[in-house]
């Protein structure tokens, strides 16, 4: 009797086991952290086209917020999700920048030719290590900043129709 | 001629040969500070490991830092401001993780106590 009562127990056990590790099989395993430092220094970045060296202020003019989108050609999220920045840009006035990620720059135009151009400035980030002053983890993401430099959102992967309305409500309600 | 010919390429050699000392130097300390950060896109393994985007941006990140004269420290300080303390293998001692710095230490003294209790105090009772 107590030989079958322990053999129920460690059987049970195991199974509880089991079903814990099969379980956090589907888990999300990718960990983003929540508290991190919302502010962001004023940086300087090469401009697209001119290679100009411009800070991230001076691309407020007199815009509160602007919208940082992540992007490069090699990407094919940023495929996917070109129409909705084309959308995101089409009933908002907040300027829309795209940082280039890590490309080259005739693969750009290229993209850029046969997709249109949302932007109203492009950046460039040849060596990824602008994106980091974001918080970036790569491409493509899409960050929303007051003019204070806060990182008021940020959309980690491609953007879908829903996170397009979610931000222009944002950008309504402020 | 041929004198000044030879001073100059002698101190033309030695600036390129510390320089190239530098440049190294600089490298081995990328490698040094890259092994105790977390390349956060892979999984169980190190900015110094990986050979992802994020990780080669990071590298080249602390690299521009390391030529601006930011020490190690500051690295780790910025990138934490960035990334939040999970990208540092080693977490910092604060008020989030007292439990999971002083718990160990809590146990061993327990742990020894416990050991004491059993060898020295109930002997004698034998």
């Amino acid at each position: 009797m107590k030989i079958r009562l322990s053999f129920l127990f460690v059987l049970t056990l195991i199974v509880f086991i089991l079903c814990v590790f099969f379980l956090s099989l589907f888990e999300e395993k990718s960990y983003v952290p929540e508290k991190t430092n919302n502010k962001i220094e004023n940086f300087s970045i090469k401009d697209f086209y001119t290679d100009k060296s411009l800070n991230l202020k001076i691309l407020f003019e007199d815009e509160k917020y602007i919208i940082i989108n992540i992007w490069s050609s090699w990407c094919i999220p940023c495929r996917q999700e070109h129409k909705h920045i084309s959308n995101l840009s089409s009933f908002n006035s907040s300027k829309i920048i795209g940082l280039n990620y890590k490309d080259k720059k005739n693969n750009a135009i290229k993209f850029l030719n046969e997709l249109g151009n949302p932007y109203d400035t492009i950046l460039s980030d040849k060596d990824g290590t602008k994106a980091i002053f974001l918080g970036a983890y790569g491409v493509p993401e899409t960050f929303v900043i007051d003019s204070d430099l806060n990182i008021i959102k940020k959309y980690i992967g491609p953007i879908n129709s829903e996170i397009v309305n979610e931000i222009r409500n944002l950008l309504n309600d402020y | 001629m041929i004198i000044k010919f030879l001073k100059i390429s002698f101190i033309v050699f030695f600036i390129t040969f510390f320089n190239l000392n530098n440049v190294s130097a600089n490298n081995q300390k990328v490698d040094e500070i890259s092994k105790n950060l977390r390349c956060l896109i892979c999984q169980g393994q190190s900015v110094y490991d990986s050979n992802s985007e994020f990780a080669l941006s990071v590298r080249a990140l602390i690299l521009n830092k390391l030529k601006a004269g930011n020490s190690e420290d500051e690295i780790y300080l910025f990138l934490k401001s960035k990334y939040g303390d999970w990208i540092v293998y080693e977490p910092e001692f604060n008020k989030y993780t007292l439990v999971l710095w002083l718990l160990p230490l809590f146990l061993f003294i327990f742990g020894g106590l416990l050991i004491v209790r059993k060898v020295f105090i109930n002997r004698p009772k034998k």
